[in-house]
């Protein structure tokens, strides 16, 4: 006889476990009490109210293909085939039709160094050799000029490449230097302090939108006449200033959750306050801020669509331009549609990444 | 006292200068005179219990020793070399010693081996092959190589103490600190811990140890050092200061701690 069955004492032929539990869970989560019941039947309710139109919005009636705008008048459904007709332009912005291919092996190459990165058994000496050439080649590629590439100037360049590169160079600034002015805010000479506070405190108190501005429209004011500094670049150091104080924040309030014997004990060694900080407190400090870094490197990644304000065609406005066709103005929700499920998914990998690396460092 | 006779005595006269010395040393926490005017000379392989109520400045006293803590008058030499604000000198005087905390302070993140080998490849740059092969001698020494490769979180508070002295001695100090290194363990889990600092005593290792296990510092200690009110009030070989404390201050320390 089944163990259940035994200990139930009830001389019913058994259920198969699976099917016992599965009944109980049931019971206990969704029917246990009349307020589980008001909710689980409403959730029922809803559910059945959203899903058919969405199934049939976008599917059942659905135009998809390589169809004429005309083909998708008078529709109650998606008109995919505006994203067929307009796909190159949402990813790739006006980056030359005929030299797309780049862009794509390019981002191909970031994402692949992405996931690569994110593994931690490939966390070896190699991987920033694989980075540094990995970024030269993805440079070459994108702006051209060597290896017979036709150059294409940066302001040329758009779409999920360009919103891609802002996020990840952002970031790779931003960090190096959020260490700095955490470290410098929790330094014991005033002077550093100071600067580090105020620092922080300036870029947080504006938007991003004015630093950009300020970025592509002061900027010029100040420098001397002739000298110019490319637009993109511009609008990169502002996303990695601007990244680098929300971090340096996140950082501070990790290293505040490293107990203060930790660098007691490493200062009795000897290890002095660099290694110090660089083998015993940063490392523990980063660990307890990881959800907290990943929410700001979200954050960062959605708030790259702004550099639209000063005229780079990230992913974002690229659409805007690809809804601007008279002809398909009306499919504005599809582009809009698909760009959101590629921002989520993005955003969504990094939020999934983050948990599984949480679990994984979690100290015994 | 068999065993306390075996053990190595330091030869006063021929040791041409001390371990430590700390003259006339005081120390303020702004306002709060913590410190004031302590002079000890510790000897080459010289072992020292310092003892004394709660708040009376014994942790302050030998934090000030590898410069946790700053004195702010008088002088202190380690080795020859004074402590001042010259950053060179504290970590020369920090490489010489070792330090062993109340609350352990392993570093959470990194295995047993890692720590003890992270300040040999960093501060002595010690090759890794080399570091890892002396950090795995030593925690023979105090009994748990088996323990290597776990993090200190796996372990029991007694194994992380005696890691804990481990990460210490693979940096081969002159002279060892303890700042109440049993205070935080079980009792069942002392002996282990103190048995492994007699084993050191033995070896002749200068020591300086703030500790209440007067057993321990009977068998181990050549001089009892009594503090109170951030001044040392007696200082005597144990066996006389646990039979004739002279102040009335340690008498009523001794009366104190001696009755549980
Ligand atoms: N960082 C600090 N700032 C201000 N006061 C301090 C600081 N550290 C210690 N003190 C004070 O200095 C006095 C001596 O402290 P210390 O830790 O040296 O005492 P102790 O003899 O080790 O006591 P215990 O047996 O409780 O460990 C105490 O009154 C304590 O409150
Ligand atoms: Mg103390």
């Amino acid at each position: 006889m089944r163990p259940l069955a035994a200990e139930s004492g009830t001389h019913r032929p058994a259920l198969p476990r699976v099917l016992v539990q599965a009944r109980l869970w049931l019971w206990s989560n969704l029917f246990g009490s009349v307020g589980n019941t008001v909710l689980t039947l409403a959730a029922v309710a809803a559910l059945a109210a959203i899903v058919p139109p969405v199934f049939t919005w976008t599917l059942s009636n659905a135009v998809w293909g390589a169809q004429p705008a005309a083909a998708c008048a008078g529709i109650d459904g998606a008109c995919w085939a505006f994203l067929h007709e307009k796909h190159r332009l949402i990813l790739f912005g006006r980056y030359p039709f005929d030299e797309q291919w780049r862009p794509l092996a390019a981002t191909a190459l970031l994402i692949a160094l992405l996931a690569a990165s994110a593994i931690p058994q490939l966390w070896r000496r190699w991987l920033s050799a694989a980075w540094i050439s990995g970024l030269l080649a993805g440079g070459a590629l994108m702006w051209g000029g060597v290896f017979g590439l036709a150059a294409v100037p940066t302001k040329l360049w758009g779409g999920l490449p360009l919103t891609l590169m802002l996020s990840v160079v952002g970031i790779a600034l931003a960090f190096p230097f959020a260490l700095v002015l955490a470290l410098g805010r929790r330094s014991t000479l005033p002077m550093f302090r100071a600067a580090a506070v105020a620092y922080i405190e300036l870029i947080r108190g504006v938007p991003l939108i004015s630093l950009l501005f300020m970025a592509s429209f002061m900027l010029p004011l100040f420098l001397p006449g002739g000298v110019t500094v490319n637009e993109l670049l511009r609008a990169q150091v502002a996303i990695a200033l601007f990244t680098a104080a929300y971090l340096a924040e996140v950082i501070r309030g990790g290293l505040q959750g490293v107990p203060r014997g930790q660098y007691e004990a490493a200062q009795a060694l000897g290890l002095g306050y660099w290694r110090a900080m660089a083998f015993v407190v940063l490392p523990q400090a980063l660990r307890l801020v990881i959800p907290a870094m990943v929410n700001t490197f979200i954050g960062t990644f959605k708030d790259t669509s702004l550099v639209a304000i000063v005229s780079l065609t990230d992913l974002l406005l690229a659409t805007r331009q690809a809804i601007a066709d008279p002809l398909w103005r009306p499919y504005f929700l599809e582009g809009y549609v698909v760009i959101a499920l590629i921002y989520f998914g993005f955003c969504f990998s990094m939020s999934r990444y983050s948990v599984f690396l949480e679990r994984k460092l979690r100290t015994r | 006292m068999a065993r306390r006779d075996a053990m190595p005595r330091p030869d006063a006269e021929a040791t041409d200068r001390p371990m430590i010395e700390m003259i006339d040393v005081h120390k303020w926490f702004g306002e709060f005179h913590v410190l004031r005017g302590i002079s000890l000379s510790v000897g080459r392989g010289e072992r020292i219990v310092v003892c004394g109520p709660s708040g009376s400045g014994k942790s302050t006293l030998i934090r000030c020793i590898n410069r946790l803590e700053e004195h702010q008058r008088g002088r202190i030499v380690v080795d020859g070399i004074e402590l001042s604000d010259d950053l060179k000198h504290v970590e020369a005087v920090r490489r010489e010693v070792g330090m062993v905390f109340q609350q352990f302070n392993l570093f959470p993140h990194l295995t047993v081996l890692q720590n003890l080998t992270l300040a040999p490849i960093w501060v002595r740059r010690m090759p890794r092959a080399e570091a890892e092969a002396a950090a795995m001698t030593y925690l023979e020494r105090v009994r748990i190589p088996e323990q290597a490769h776990k993090y200190p979180g796996q372990l029991s508070g007694g194994q992380q103490q005696r890691v804990a002295i481990a990460r210490s001695l693979c940096m081969s100090p002159k002279v060892m600190l303890f700042d109440e290194p049993t205070s935080a363990l079980d009792p069942e889990m002392i002996k282990e811990v103190l048995d492994v600092m007699v084993s050191l005593a033995v070896e002749g290792m200068t020591m300086v140890c703030v500790t209440h296990e007067m057993g321990f510092a009977r068998t181990v200690a050549d001089r009892m050092v009594f503090m109170d009110m951030g001044e040392i009030v007696e200082e005597a070989p144990p066996v006389e200061f646990f039979a004739r404390p002279r102040s009335e201050r340690a008498q009523l320390f001794l009366s104190q701690i001696l009755e549980h």
